[in-house]
């Protein structure tokens, strides 16, 4: 067992690709929250081989692609500080804020690093007492426990020069806020699976019971997926709405308690803004008194300067889920992923990156 | 962004694992999952465990997808 190559058997996936059209009769739209799903359902072609009945739309499931240019203009101020160092994950380098990005800055002779892990940017931090380590908090509940556990580490190893810009953002308070829209209409929502290794699949439940829509989580192999797809038509033709797991390898419906106990040790829930969305209660996660001396935000004096979003950009409704990146004027044009204009084509999990990849252009 | 990948743990020490992905060995922690032990599979996200994989239930859901697939067959 390895994990990986069991859940990709083609045979396996014909198999659930059949029973999904030998059941499912009522016309039905589903949301795939999380990116990394999206980016499965384009590169195995899952939207193609599901009955006509079954409609596809992506969430707000990309915490680069959610993250609000006044956040990002924040992590741009810090790089300019003078004896900073910049830590972040990857794809944070190219997204555009207002008016520059963290490669602008890097190309300028800023010291910009991307790292695997928040203990790279501790590492760094430990080796480099001088400066001044800004490690990019960026993430769900999947992340969160990570960047809690090196603020923990740091404080345990005594280093002095490791600060976070906390952006992480929660996803069921998001999810709420979009069905409050109700801008969108879901008859069924395919639930991240590594926030729920997490946070479990019972903060899910409110959706069953409160807006009657059928969840589950959903592992990120195609036959999780198609897996996911089955248990959601079967619900949907009952007529039922309640919170399963199709990802019972590593999903757990009480979660993963340290994570969670750690992250609550050293995070606390605030509001926070989200691209496309604004603002959502207690949607964020802050760093508690006890360990604001690593917080960047208040160590540090940063001047952001005023916000300006991309123009003619769509992102904000895509990660809605109201509109796709076919309807987008730039996509494909003037927004490629070598020229991005917004975070959607940024981040590898965006959707107009998954579009433009695995999608044929702008088919949606 | 919440990609994480599977990874068998070789050793184990100090809060930290040697793990095997895709035969190349990396160090990560383990702090967020301490009941993990050697042998163990664990999903590994931004070098530290999130979760040790089932392997029971793993082995369930591909008898179900077996199963799924032969009726499959079998109706044509």
């Amino acid at each position: 067992m390895k994990f990986i190559s069991e859940f990709r058997r083609s045979e396996l996936s014909k198999g659930l690709i059949s029973q999904i059209h030998h059941k499912s009769r009522t016309p039905a739209r589903l949301m795939e929250f999380c990116g990394g799903h999206t980016v499965t359902i384009f590169r195995y072609g899952i939207r193609e081989v599901l009955p006509r009945t079954i409609d596809m739309v992506s969430g707000p499931g990309c915490p680069i692609c959610v993250t609000a240019n006044a956040d990002l203009d924040k992590a741009i101020a810090l790089a300019r500080i003078p004896n900073g160092i910049i830590a972040t994950f990857g794809d944070m380098l190219k997204v555009p804020g207002s008016h520059s990005s963290l490669q602008e800055v890097k190309a300028d002779g800023g010291e910009v690093y991307t790292v695997y892990s928040a203990m790279d940017a501790l590492k760094i931090a430990e080796e480099r007492p001088a400066k001044n380590v800004f490690f990019l908090g960026i993430g769900f509940e999947t992340t969160a426990p990570t960047i809690a556990a090196s603020v923990l580490q740091a404080e345990e190893r005594k280093i002095k020069n490791y600060y976070v810009l906390s952006m992480h953002k929660l996803c069921p308070p998001v999810i709420r806020a979009i069905l409050n829209s109700g801008e969108v209409k879901l008859d069924g929502l395919i639930c991240p699976g590594h926030v729920s290794t997490i946070i479990g699949s019972h903060p899910w439940d409110f959706i069953a019971r409160d807006y009657g829509i059928p969840c589950v989580v959903s592992g990120f192999e195609p036959t999780d997926i198609l897996q996911c797809i089955d248990m959601l038509v079967d619900q949907i033709e009952s007529g039922e709405s309640r919170v399963e797991i199709a990802y019972r390898r590593g999903v757990s419906p009480e979660g993963n308690q340290q994570a969670l106990k750690l992250m609550a040790q050293v995070f606390e829930p605030c509001p926070a803004q989200w691209r496309g969305i604004g603002e959502v209660p207690d949607s964020g996660l802050k760093l508690r008194k006890e360990y604001q001396h690593f917080d960047a935000e208040i160590a540090f004096d940063i001047d952001p300067g005023p916000t300006r979003e991309p123009r003619g950009c769509i992102c904000g409704a895509i990660l809605r889920g109201v509109k796709t990146p076919a309807h987008c004027k730039l996509f494909g044009k003037a927004c490629t992923p070598q020229h991005p204009v917004g975070p959607c084509m940024v981040s590898s999990e965006g959707s107009c990156s998954a579009y433009y990849l695995y999608g044929g252009g702008v088919e949606g | 962004m919440c990609l994480a990948i599977p990874a068998l743990i070789k050793t184990i020490e100090n809060k930290e694992a040697e793990v095997e992905i895709g035969g190349i060995t990396r160090r990560i922690s383990l702090w967020l999952t301490p009941e993990a032990n050697v042998g163990d599979y664990v999903l590994i996200h931004t070098g530290y465990a999130i979760s040790v994989l089932d392997q029971e239930e793993a082995m369930e859901t591909l008898k179900l997808f077996e199963e799924i697939a032969d009726r499959a067959e079998e109706e044509g």
